[in-house]
């Protein structure tokens, strides 16, 4: 289908939807308002309350803040689930030592954390850093984990057999695969580290996304919580090219890496 | 059991033994503690610069016994020697060309032949010089950039060649390395891998499954029994002159009678091993 018609079929799609809501939630039938705005708003609203954010300069506080969080849960996250990703699966003994409490860790829902880490850490960024941390650091782990496992043995013997020791070895081989297994899981765990931050802001803070939306629900301005959704979506997609556009550069050598994420 | 045609290596005294195996067993402990015993008391004889290939039914064994001989399985009993010396570990002396895909998938053609160099310190300028020449020797000058999935399999094939030959081994072990590869293609790379040997004559220990083809190449062929506890039941030098070319050299009536021979001794052994994988599966 040529690109223009998915384009102009695909913003259709988003205008009917919005006509409709705008509809039923101003036109009243046989009496009666089918989306009440109290519990519905209007995209009208909505949409003003985007552009009232956005004029005045108070949005970009809260987005710089929930970035910021985003992006020290995924640095520190990987930072660990590379460093012990790699440690239990050189040294099978640790991980199988390990295994039953990485499972139970990891077993349990994060949500419940966040209060301990709010007693913790305090109410600024650095609880919210920690729950994305606790969800980001499973992924690359895991991930790392199987990378480092999962080398081929022939090309494990190969390496070998054109000479390599253990130290070239670990850097030509088993980083590169581990590294790759971990660039595959990029979108998750980027992902995951926006969820920690908004999760986290919600539950409790003074600043970011998920404050902006927690506050409007707290006093039932639901064009404030639709016009925060929305915001957040937006920010989750750019986030998501970008992350693609690391993502085509650094898995150059995989076969349909490019095409996966068209 | 009596071997027909010459065991041991045209022995002049002046030219030493690459690789020699002496009565070398190869067993493996399956799950359930049982062993299965793979190779049994496997002699091999490979002089300097000779090009040895070794036949067998599926299953019997054949990269068993080049996997010993690289050093990566050591033999459950008996002897391995490389020019002379007991071998301890890995073969530094070999190179080694897999069946399987080897090359480094994240690394270019020019980088995974390169890095053959640059593990023993080689300066990174002067490593990539040389595989470049090395990938032009291969046919690949034009494809250095490329990343291995963007390469063919026969392509690929060139590019381990160029790996292995890079570092000038004095031996070189080649596990069906044409296998997965069509049929023009087999012979487009088996001329090419007798011109590379001719200019300095490694000694090769070549696997295969293709009896044609170990004729074409070889200077003697070896042929194994149908496992488990395969053995060398054959030995054969091949009266071929060289420099050969694989496709016409199948048109010589000497190249039709040693197939011949070889094949009727080779026959009973490929229906064995058959039956027992067939068997093997249906278990």
């Amino acid at each position: 289908m040529p690109r223009l018609t998915l384009l102009s079929l695909q913003v259709l799609v988003a205008v009917a939807a919005l006509a409709f809501w705008q509809f039923f939630a101003t036109v009243p039938i046989l009496g009666h308002t089918l989306l009440p705005p109290f519990f519905f708003s209007k995209p009208t609203d909505v949409g003003w309350q985007i552009v009232d954010w956005f004029v005045t300069g108070v949005i970009w506080k809260h987005l710089a803040i929930t970035l910021w969080e985003s992006i020290l849960a995924f640095a520190i996250g990987s930072f660990f689930g590379v460093a012990i990703g790699f440690w239990f699966a050189r040294k099978p003994l640790v991980a199988a030592v390990f295994d039953p409490y990485v499972k139970m860790a990891n077993a349990l829902p994060r949500v419940v954390l966040a209060p301990i880490f709010a007693l913790w850490l305090g109410l600024g960024i650095w609880s919210k850093v920690a729950l994305g941390v606790t969800l980001v650091f499973f992924i690359v782990f895991f991930n790392v984990y199987q990378g480092v496992k999962e080398v081929s043995t022939t090309v494990r013997d190969n390496a070998r057999m054109i000479g390599m020791n253990e130290a070239q070895l670990m850097r030509h081989v088993y980083w590169p695969s581990a590294l790759s297994w971990m660039f595959s899981s990029l979108h998750t765990s980027v992902g995951f580290a926006v969820v920690g931050a908004v999760v986290g802001e919600y539950l409790g803070s003074a600043a970011g996304l998920g404050y902006l939306i927690q506050q409007a629900e707290g006093v039932f301005d639901v064009a404030g919580v639709f016009a925060g959704m929305f915001v957040l979506s937006a920010f989750v997609i750019l986030i998501d090219i970008f992350v693609s556009l690391v993502e085509r550069r650094l898995l150059v050598w995989r076969p349909n890496a490019a095409e996966v994420r068209g | 059991m009596e071997l027909p045609g010459p065991a041991e290596p045209i022995s002049t005294g002046a030219v030493p033994t690459a690789v020699s195996l002496q009565d070398a067993s190869v067993a493996f402990r399956l799950a359930g503690g049982r062993v299965y015993t793979a190779v049994e008391k496997a002699n091999l004889a490979v002089a300097a610069g000779e090009f040895v290939a070794i036949v067998g039914p599926t299953g019997c064994g054949k990269s068993t016994l080049l996997n010993v001989a690289a050093g990566l399985l050591a033999p459950a009993a008996g002897h391995v020697r490389i020019f002379d010396a007991p071998l301890a570990g890995l073969n530094r002396q070999a190179g080694y060309l897999f069946q399987a895909d080897a090359l480094f998938p994240w690394k270019t053609a020019i980088d995974n032949v390169a890095i053959a160099l640059e593990i023993d310190g080689v300066p990174r300028r002067q490593a990539l010089e040389r595989a470049q020449a090395f990938l032009a020797q291969v046919g690949l000058g034009a494809f250095s950039q490329r990343y291995p999935h963007m390469l063919s399999g026969g392509q690929r094939k060139r590019v381990g060649l160029a790996q292995v030959l890079i570092r000038d081994p004095k031996i070189l072990l080649m596990d069906e390395p044409f296998g997965p590869l069509d049929a023009q293609t087999r012979q487009i790379m088996g001329n090419l891998l007798l011109d590379l040997w001719s200019a300095d004559r490694k000694a090769v220990l070549f696997v295969t499954h293709d009896l044609e083809e170990a004729i074409a190449l070889a200077d003697r062929v070896v042929i194994m029994s149908a496992g488990p506890g395969a053995r060398i039941i054959g030995d054969w030098r091949v009266p071929l002159s060289r420099p050969r070319d694989i496709t016409e050299v199948k048109l010589d009536q000497a190249f039709h009678d040693l197939h011949r021979e070889i094949w009727d001794a080779l026959k009973d052994e490929v229906l064995k091993g058959y039956a027992q994988s067939t068997k093997a599966a249906g278990e």
